[in-house]
């Protein structure tokens, strides 16, 4: 045992964490300590804590750590409560909240059993307040031994088996002591020892008490100066204790006491910010009674200030929380109403406006922009999200709508916009939710928008385009054969010699694919969005008449490059020939592979399906994902930085549900089928729909060279083959809970609230989401059956844990849309449930989800990758259409 | 315990690649895991791969020598479920002293074989505890933020069984690996904390800390350098980072914890970030790569790999290694407690 490995380190700091560091240097400022979260010393919270309102005392820390606090201090000692449960689930529930925990906690105690108790729930590294010598040095090494293993630091009181240190020498011997058997005798980090060296009153008309500041000051710079590394600390409003209910002198005795006490070395203390005066701000006269007073210089001192107190208007610094907004200048409320998406009073604001002005015209232009602009700097910069901005809009429309009749009027009125951009989806494409987003924000941002809707032709852009003399073209798609749709639209702009810009979004759109596949098409510039923030910064700098140019040379050349970059990485990627693929399939041991063959076979048809069973099967993550808010749920809602929007978002969506589920707004049906199988022809599978009636699918098999050991997977390799001679099985599906979405997201419209036209067809996706999530599970358990054990947890339904895979046809393991065809024409979706599907194979409702099942338990989901000519061919060959249709379907897995 | 102290002075050490990545070339069925002593047992065990020391040892042992064969200078126990926590899904609570004991003494007798014929080079054990199953600083129930499953004091004892099992079967240090909740660590090194001063004994401890994604921060939502004041309050051989990342992505929080400890630093990332379809598909030659921007710009002390990896990776790592002096370490790293 030896201290010696502690004094070669070279930095020793002391070094504290919550979720972040806290690491105090010479060069760092004050610690600042908050103290509000303590029964002691705030009433506040000694009633949230003895009514059991945990909710808001945690409020109370929230706000102690956004009025920057550095640690927080929390103690429960109090008679009437049970302190050591009220820590622990205090400090639990303050764990939970990320913008609280981020700091350190000091767990404030004076007895051990709670101390130890606060130690056993964070995992940071917490200051424990306190220990002494008051019990005598056995108990002071065995309670600092046990610190030291629960890895925290320690305040140690100036207080020994004799009494409280009350004047220098007692501190200075006290700490000493203190110092010495926690360094020698327990191998205690000297810079983990933080000193208490008691600040007692001043001016209590009592002679003994005259010292009471300066010998704390002089008794730490002594500290600083002989205990090397540990830091000093204090309760700073006990100094001005006699001066209770004079604030105003309180606040200058604060700010004297810790101008001086932290230039003798005080690097940390409990103070109450909002009871502190800046120490220049302090009138001339009060200054000098008040450090007479401190520093004790004068015999009459005490006197003299309290004659000067009467002087001394009270003059509380704490704020209360300012709701009185609706006071404010017309403009404030404006701007306020459209960040906050508050539309409560903006109709009455926006009829005040329009009457103070000559035109109602510059309500929009004037008033309505000076708060968008708010917003869009806000967005621009983080500080607001997606859903909010969504919720300024619908603000802005009301406050638009109201105005409209006026602006009719006034026949002259022109409103200048910064820009015409149409927005479409292209043909064959039916999902346009992140294209409403991306039309409402740069609608916000003052951009006429000429939306189109969905399953434009490509005639009908073209002539609209030219119709409205647009300045940008927005194209979006989801699903893979709309990136040829959008291919084509570029081509056709060329021909046309059209010059405005392209701009390409949707979910299978990537950087990657516009800037091989589209930006050559079109000389003029291309530019991939990925989200509507950047929307609004690309479509202004595309705009800006003095920069665009620059800009859009930039843009040229940046997609050159990277295409270049990205035709080359591609080349160095090794395929397999087809029949080497094949050769490496994935090998299923069908003779120990146990076949369940389904309890019931052919066709079925759910109608009328009761919506709120599938409550507990939506997946939230891709919800939160389609308003641009990116984290997992539920850890999104208490994310540092998107966590309460998230959490606003959800709330709104949990209304929206409770509305769907009790008016039955939208109507859910689905077809499923569950028939015999078997692989033939090593990549396709025969399904045998009924006696006499066989149909094939035909999958494809991933071709990029692999790693040993690892195979070339087709989704025919979970079928067993014919020449096995064993019968197996397979199934197909088709899910919709789009019914109804249209019209509803259509009445939202109508009142101008795109934020829940959006919202119903977010939650219209989710549910059919669920809704296959759902009759997976049924038909594992009990349609087919090969899993009537199964019990799992939605969680583990999201993580797909189970037996048995449900791939759908446009997704990664079978990127081929043209099996949905096989799958219609088997399962009669169209006629069964009214699922239609469009030229590119998308469906309709878009809130629909089909494909397959298979049920062996060494099914997995894989990505098939890219593929090459020999398969296309083989391909094209196997389903007996062109190579040149296979090409056109399948182009965007085809290895270049 | 001298040797590893010297050694990791001398030279940058190999730790070993991923165990569960190897056992799944075995293709072990419910079967094989029984074994003949399990076979009536009432629970599905499929998937316990730390029961496999018990019943397929062979396998167990031949993973070992393989890594060592690669280079590894250290492999990890079979133990990573190896709490009475983890275990009880498959109720098999009263195996945990057995199962770590002859985890460890099955690595310790493959590592003595090799350091038998290889003298200049001795070949070391670590008892690998995982993170269990349970988190002691967040709820399982998002509607009571304040709950939690499991308690320091559980953890706590649940740690001890296992760390003192560990060392009883010959393990040369402990590796409390894969946090994500730094409470439980925290509990860990308590309970190993206790078992020194009990036994008297040291014992080297390594720390590996786990960044689970691009946000950078552990699950439990500490910063890289949160984590790494939150567990230094006891002597540590090491302290790094391994799993949910490639070499790549750890790069960045490998380097904010090289540059504030005088501890020796370890990294064992995952071979590369899982794909679209949850497999690792980094190859060796990519890994090592990767892993020579951390030997260029010294940030480690000890190398290895977790998820995805195998012998190859190993191999291609320690070729890469041996061509590189270690980590400057500031200060002697000595024995004293």
């Amino acid at each position: 045992m030896s201290h010696q490995k502690h004094l070669e380190v070279p930095q020793r700091y002391l070094k504290l964490s919550g979720l972040e560091p806290l690491v105090v240097t010479p060069e760092s400022n004050f610690i600042n300590v908050g103290e509000r979260t303590n029964v002691a010393g705030s009433r506040k919270f000694l009633r949230l804590i003895k009514e059991n309102n945990f909710e808001e005392a945690l409020s109370v820390a929230r706000h102690q750590v956004e009025g920057g606090a550095q640690i927080i201090d929390i103690n429960m000692d109090d008679g009437l409560i049970d302190g050591k449960a009220a820590m622990v689930r205090f400090l639990n529930l303050v764990i939970a909240e990320p913008d609280i925990s981020r700091v350190p906690i000091m767990i404030d105690s004076s007895k051990w059993e709670i101390i130890e108790a606060g130690l056993q729930v964070v995992q940071g590294k917490c200051v424990v307040n306190s220990i002494s010598l008051k019990e005598g040095e056995e108990e002071f090494i065995r309670q600092a031994k046990l610190i030291r293993r629960y890895g925290a630091a320690v305040i140690v009181m100036a207080f020994d088996e004799v009494g409280q240190a009350d004047n220098f020498e007692r501190r200075c011997e006290i700490a000493k002591r203190s110092y010495d058997v926690l360094v020698e005798k327990v191998n205690f980090a000297p810079e983990d020892i933080i000193f208490d060296l008691n600040i007692f009153p001043v001016a209590t008309g009592m002679d003994e008490h005259k010292r009471n500041a300066v010998d704390f000051i002089e008794a730490t710079r002594w500290v600083r100066e002989h205990l090397p590394h540990c830091s000093v600390s204090g309760g700073v409003s006990n100094v001005s204790f006699s001066f209770r209910g004079n604030d105003g002198v309180r606040e200058a005795m604060h700010s004297v006491f810790l101008y001086h006490a932290i230039q003798a070395g005080m690097n940390i203390g409990i103070v109450n910010p909002t009871l502190l005066e800046v120490y220049d701000d302090i009138p001339k006269d009060l200054l000098e009674h008040v450090e007479d007073v401190i520093l004790n210089r004068r015999n009459d001192a005490t006197e003299r200030l309290l004659e000067f107190a009467e002087t001394v208007k009270g003059s509380a610094k704490e704020k209360t929380a300012d709701l009185s907004w609706r006071e404010e200048p017309l403009q404030d409320r404006i701007t306020r109403a459209l960040v906050k998406g508050i539309d409560q009073y903006i109709l009455d604001d926006i009829e005040e406006a329009r009457l103070s002005v000559s035109k109602p015209i510059e309500v929009i232009e004037g008033h309505l922009m000076t708060g968008m602009n708010v917003v869009g700097d806000l967005f621009g910069s983080g500080k607001m999200f997606l859903p909010q901005v969504v919720k300024s809009a619908r603000v802005m429309k009301k406050a638009v709508a109201h105005l409209e009749p006026f602006i009719e009027l006034e026949k002259d009125a022109v409103s200048s916009s910064n820009g015409k951009i149409l927005m479409a989806t292209v043909k064959g494409d039916v999902h346009d939710i992140g294209k409403n987003i991306v039309s409402v924000v740069l609608a916000c941002n003052n951009y006429e928008i000429i939306d189109l809707g969905v399953m434009v032709p490509p005639e009908k852009i073209i002539a609209e385009a030219k119709a409205h003399n647009v300045d940008v073209i927005g194209l979006s798609g989801l699903i893979t054969p709309s990136l040829d749709e959008m291919v084509f639209l570029a081509k056709e702009m060329q021909r046309q010699n059209f010059k405005v810009p392209l701009l390409i979004g949707g979910a299978t759109t990537s950087k990657a694919h516009t800037a091989v596949k589209i930006d050559p098409q079109y000389e003029h510039a291309v530019v991939h969005v990925n989200d509507a923030s950047r929307a609004v910064t690309v479509v202004g700098d595309l705009l800006q008449k003095d920069r665009s140019q620059g800009y859009k040379t930039n843009l040229k050349e940046d997609y050159a490059v990277f295409r270049k970059g990205f035709l080359n990485r591609q080349k160095t990627k090794a395929f397999l020939s087809l029949e080497e693929a094949r050769a490496n399939k994935f090998k299923v041991d069908w003779d120990a592979s146990e076949i369940v063959k389904p309890k019931q076979l052919g066709v079925q048809t759910i109608e009328g399906f009761n919506l709120r069973l599938l409550k507990d099967y939506i997946d939230w993550t891709p919800f939160f994902r389609s308003w641009d808010l990116h984290g997992r749920y539920p850890d999104i809602l208490t994310d540092k930085v998107v966590g309460d929007q998230a959490t606003e978002l959800f709330k709104d969506a949990q209304e929206m549900l409770k509305r769907i589920f009790s008016e039955d707004l939208l109507n859910a049906k689905a077809v499923f089928g569950l028939f015999a199988a078997n692989q033939i022809n090593s990549d396709d599978i025969e399904v045998k729909i009924s006696e006499e009636k066989h149909t094939t699918f035909y999958t494809l098999r991933q071709q990029s060279k692999k790693a040993e050991g690892r195979p070339n997977i087709a989704l025919a390799d979970f079928i067993a083959p014919k020449e096995s001679g064993k019968q197996d099985y397979m199934g197909c599906f088709c899910v919709s809970t789009g019914f109804g979405t249209a019209e509803l997201a259509a009445q939202f419209e109508v009142a101008h609230d795109d934020y829940n036209a959006i919202m119903v067809k977010a939650l219209a996706d989710r549910l059919a989401e669920a809704f296959a999530e759902y009759l997976h599970e049924k038909v594992r358990k009990e349609h087919w059956g090969y899993a009537t054990e199964e019990k799992l947890t939605n969680e583990e339904l999201i993580k797909e844990t189970y037996k048995g895979i449900r791939p759908a046809p446009g997704y990664p393991a079978c990127p081929d849309h043209l099996e949905k065809e096989t799958i219609w024409e088997i399962l009669d979706v169209e006629n069964k449930i009214g699922v239609v599907l469009t030229d590119s194979l998308a469906m309709w409702p878009a809130a629909s989800v089909s494909g397959y099942y298979f049920g062996n338990p060494e099914a997995r989901y894989f990505g098939l990758g890219k593929i090459k000519e020999d398969q296309v061919a083989d391909f094209a060959l196997r389903k007996n259409i062109s190579e040149e249709k296979a090409t056109k379907w399948l182009q965007p897995n085809i290895a270049d | 315990m001298k040797d590893i102290h010297k050694a990791l002075r001398e030279r940058i050490l190999i730790l070993d690649g991923a165990m569960g990545t190897m056992l799944q070339q075995y293709k072990f069925v419910e079967e094989d895991f029984r074994g003949e002593r399990f076979k009536d047992f009432h629970k599905l065990v499929q998937g316990n791969n730390d029961l496999l020391s018990i019943t397929q040892p062979k396998a167990i042992a031949e993973v070992h020598a393989k890594y060592f064969a690669a280079g590894a200078d250290i492999v990890e126990t079979n133990t990573f479920s190896g709490t009475s926590i983890a275990m009880a899904d498959y109720e098999m609570e009263d195996l945990v002293y057995e199962l770590n004991f002859e985890s460890a003494r099955i690595a310790k007798e493959v590592a003595n074989e090799f350091t038998e014929r290889e003298p200049h080079k001795p070949r070391f054990v670590a008892g690998a505890m995982g993170p269990t199953n349970k988190t002691a600083s967040m709820s399982p129930d998002v509607n009571d933020p304040g709950f939690r499953a499991i308690s320091f004091d559980q953890l706590r004892v649940a740690y001890k069984q296992q760390a003192e099992a560990l060392l009883d079967g010959g393990c040369d240090l402990l590796l409390v690996e894969t946090i994500f909740d730094t409470l439980n660590a925290k509990a860990a090194l308590f309970a190993i904390e206790e078992i020194k001063e009990e036994r008297n004994i040291d014992i080297p401890v390594m720390v590996s800390g786990t960044i689970t994604d691009a946000s950078g921060r552990t699950l439990s939502g500490q910063t890289a350098e949160a984590f790494l004041i939150s567990i230094s309050h006891i002597p540590l051989l090491s302290v790094g980072f391994n799993c949910a990342l490639g070499a790549k992505q750890l790069t960045p929080h490998l380097a904010v914890v090289a540059n504030r400890t005088n501890l020796a630093v370890s990294a064992y990332p995952n071979a590369g970030l899982p794909n679209a379809f949850g497999e690792y598909d980094e190859s060796p030659v990519q890994m090592a790569e990767q892993i020579r921007e951390y030997l260029d710009k010294k940030l480690i002390n000890i190398i290895g790999g977790c998820c995805g990896t195998t012998p190859s990776h190993i191999k291609a790592i320690a070729d890469i290694a041996a061509q590189y002096s270690p980590r400057p370490l500031n200060q002697p790293i000595n024995q004293i407690v």
